[in-house]
């Protein structure tokens, strides 16, 4: 039983929660963000009674997808759960998961948490939700006006770690050395996952690599193979840190383009072949990311195939929209240089006539800088090119990015841009022809004007969210 | 004019896969692009840890901005091989741009939070203090050495506060009439000495601002032909996007 302040703020939670559904939008991390002023302990209280602790999942890219993963895996499971939806992943929205998962009386009933949280906010979650492990996914630049710099996020995440509760487990990403230098002064037990297969990637390193310089001695690495970014097969010849060998590892892959994936697993139990209905070769990260918890949860190996199997893209990351006669649209989230690549390089995969709308938004959850525009390789689309009937840019910075288009090689005049985000829609689609595709590519709050629009023009799948 | 069609000039990027922050690539992107509408070579050379680089075949020189542990990195190498020949270049009139990190390493030094003096390459007469907080946020400034009313516009992370000395006539490059500039006293933004361009701008700060693209090409090519007139360019984009910054962020 709660006490009664603790009661007081979580039915101000509820409330809040109830008056937002009633009322429509409201930032998800409103009810959270009362409930915690009245009742500072209430997170604490509520996730302490989980029956199963929590898993919580942080990185640069990838913890939407890898919380969700996680959780179809756990309802397939027949278990119950408490998670963050809609990637509200600061302490005021995870909060707000938790006020709405409790009962009237104060009691969670869940058997787990699964957590997705903003990598600034892990320490502080950590204290909060002392959570049986933590998945880190990949360190990418984002949002760096927030954060400061790429090093002090990751060593955020580093404190994190230190945090834990003895008996809880670090799941880290063995191919990506930012992530698996953690586990080298992590005094607890960790759990690498990775892919050893090199059907996809290169000898040589690709662009918009964060580093290739070991982070425990700043001397070169070396690399044997590049999947993207800096994530690969490396070692530092001077202080012998080298990638950990993974427990979870992905040993053969086939893409299957827009139909997502297949491929091979070795786990601690047993060689697994798996399928995943989401494109991209990165989601098999994703993907390995949630076999790793659940395998750490010991969920059962059914519940693991049939949770990707009937995993469905989420919210923008790379979404596909059944238009009528035969024209088709795809969603897809950009934030960063190397999310913005992948999606960049399924577009160019993807043969046949297409529209583009990029939408650029600098709001506060996007990040003020844009800079990372240039860093992502637009450059790509040059060879496409003759496939693109029609360019159109919106947004905030929606004018920058017509300029980035320029300067990657796209002819200046065939570039229009329309400041409205609904009107660039309507008008995208409007052009968009039977057989033809219309990528739009937005930034955070740009994807959610996108949905807003979407809806009101009868478009919208409405699976995404409650 | 044939002339114009078949000038070459060299660029040498310090240390591109250390000093790579927030987009300055682009700044690359933006020099070579506006040599080739142009009809004019522009050879790009990387010069990077334990790398020669030959400043006197060179036209134009970038250095970007690095997170503190990839200064750190290069600091050694910048100091004892190519940091000299640089100044020494640069003395000579050699146009370079450089950007926050490389901006700091070209003053005289670095005070740390500790009071610990970390010494820079002198060729700026400028010194850069360890701040509390992070300067960020859009920048508008007006630079006069770009012509008259010229802005120029950008965004600035840093924690480091630089100040300007008076050796060799260096100036501010611009005076920030939105954002915090050199330090968030003076109201000076980068510094101008010789052709020599520091500035805290990213953005990055070549695309949108053309102007001072060019300026930097056209000092490339006066050194090397003796004329560095350059042909006009539509920019479009590049002054849309920069309108659009100046108007949205700049003080009304």
């Amino acid at each position: 039983m709660l006490s009664p302040r603790l009661l007081a703020g979580l039915w101000m939670g509820k409330t809040a929660i109830w008056l937002n559904r009633r009322f429509g939008h409201g930032g998800t991390s409103f009810p959270g963000g009362i409930g915690r002023r009245v009742a500072p302990q209430i997170l604490t209280a509520l996730a302490g009674q989980l029956k199963k602790g929590a898993m919580v999942v942080t990185g640069t890219n990838g913890k939407t997808t890898t919380s969700k993963m996680l959780a179809a895996i756990v309802e397939k499971s027949s278990l119950t759960l408490t998670h963050n939806r809609a990637g509200a992943n600061l302490v005021g929205g995870i909060t707000t998961a938790f006020i709405d998962s409790a009962t009237i009386g104060g009691s969670i009933t869940s058997d787990l948490g699964v957590i997705e949280v903003d990598e600034a906010t892990i320490p502080q979650l950590v204290r909060e939700v002392q959570p049986k492990g933590v998945v880190v996914t990949n360190f990418f630049r984002d949002q760096l006006d927030r954060f400061g710099e790429l090093d002090k996020t990751v060593s955020l995440v580093g404190e994190a770690l230190r945090l834990l509760p003895v008996q809880s487990i670090a799941v880290l990403n063995a191919d990506d050395p930012l992530v698996a230098s953690l586990g080298k002064d992590f005094p607890g037990r960790v759990l690498y996952f990775g892919i050893d297969d090199r059907s996809y990637g290169a000898r040589e390193m690709l662009q918009s690599a964060e580093t290739r310089f070991c982070r425990l001695c700043g001397h070169p690495l070396t690399y044997d193979w590049f999947f993207f970014g800096q994530l690969g097969h490396y070692r530092c010849s001077h202080c012998g840190f080298q990638r950990p060998e993974p427990k979870i590892k992905v040993t053969g892959i086939q893409l299957k383009g827009e139909e997502g994936s297949a491929f091979t697993v070795e786990t601690p139990r047993g060689t697994w072949q798996l399928e995943l209905s989401t494109p991209g070769f990165y989601n098999i990260y994703n993907a390995l990311a949630a076999i790793a918890s659940a395998i750490r949860l010991d969920l059962p190996e059914k519940a693991i195939r049939a949770g990707l199997q009937g995993y469905r893209t989420n919210f923008g990351r790379m979404e596909r929209i059944e238009l009528e006669d035969g024209r088709r649209a795809f969603l897809a989230l950009i934030k960063n240089p190397t999310g913005c690549d992948e999606v960049i390089r399924t577009l160019v995969q993807n043969r046949g006539p297409k529209r583009l709308l990029v939408i650029i938004n600098d709001n506060a959850a996007d990040g003020r800088d844009i800079s990372w525009l240039w860093d992502a390789d637009f450059e790509s689309l040059e060879p496409v090119y003759p496939e693109l009937r029609s360019i159109f840019t919106s947004g905030l910075r929606g004018e920058d990015m017509a300029l980035r288009l320029n300067y990657a090689g796209i002819p200046a005049a065939s570039i229009h841009y329309e400041a409205n985000v609904e009107q660039a829609i309507r008008s995208a689609l409007e052009m968009t022809e039977p057989g033809e595709t219309l990528y739009i590519l937005p930034t955070y709050t740009a994807l959610l004007e996108s949905k807003a629009a979407l809806t009101r023009l009868g478009h919208s799948p409405h699976y995404w969210e409650e | 004019m044939s002339k114009s069609s078949n000038r070459t000039i060299t660029l040498i990027h310090l240390y591109p896969d250390l000093l790579n922050l927030y987009g300055d690539r682009g700044n690359i992107i933006t020099l070579r692009r506006r040599c080739e509408w142009r009809g004019i070579t522009l050879q790009v050379h990387s010069a990077s840890l334990g790398e020669k680089a030959s400043f006197d075949d060179a036209d134009l020189v970038f250095m970007g901005g690095g997170s503190d542990r990839e200064q750190t990195l290069l600091f050694q190498d910048f100091q004892q091989h190519k940091g000299p020949a640089l100044v020494e270049a640069a003395e000579g009139g050699l146009p370079l741009l450089s950007v926050c990190g490389g901006y700091q390493l070209l003053g005289l030094y670095y005070r740390t939070h500790t009071g610990e003096e970390m010494p820079g390459l002198g060729l700026f007469d400028a010194w850069t203090e360890a701040g509390s907080t992070r300067l960020i946020g859009n920048v508008v400034a007006q630079a006069p050495l770009l012509g008259e009313n010229a802005t120029l516009v950008g965004f600035e992370n840093h924690s480091g506060r630089t100040y300007l000395g008076s050796r060799g006539g260096i100036q501010p490059l611009a005076q920030v009439t939105a954002g915090f500039g050199n330090n968030g006293d003076d109201k000076g933004e980068g510094a101008v000495y010789k052709n020599a361009v520091g500035t805290y701008l990213h953005g990055p700060v070549l695309p949108k601002n053309p102007a001072l693209a060019d300026w930097l090409l056209s000092k490339a090519l006066e050194r090397r032909y003796g004329d560095g007139s350059l042909s006009t360019l539509h920019d479009t984009w590049e002054n849309r996007a920069h309108l659009s910054v100046a108007q949205r962020f700049g003080k009304k």
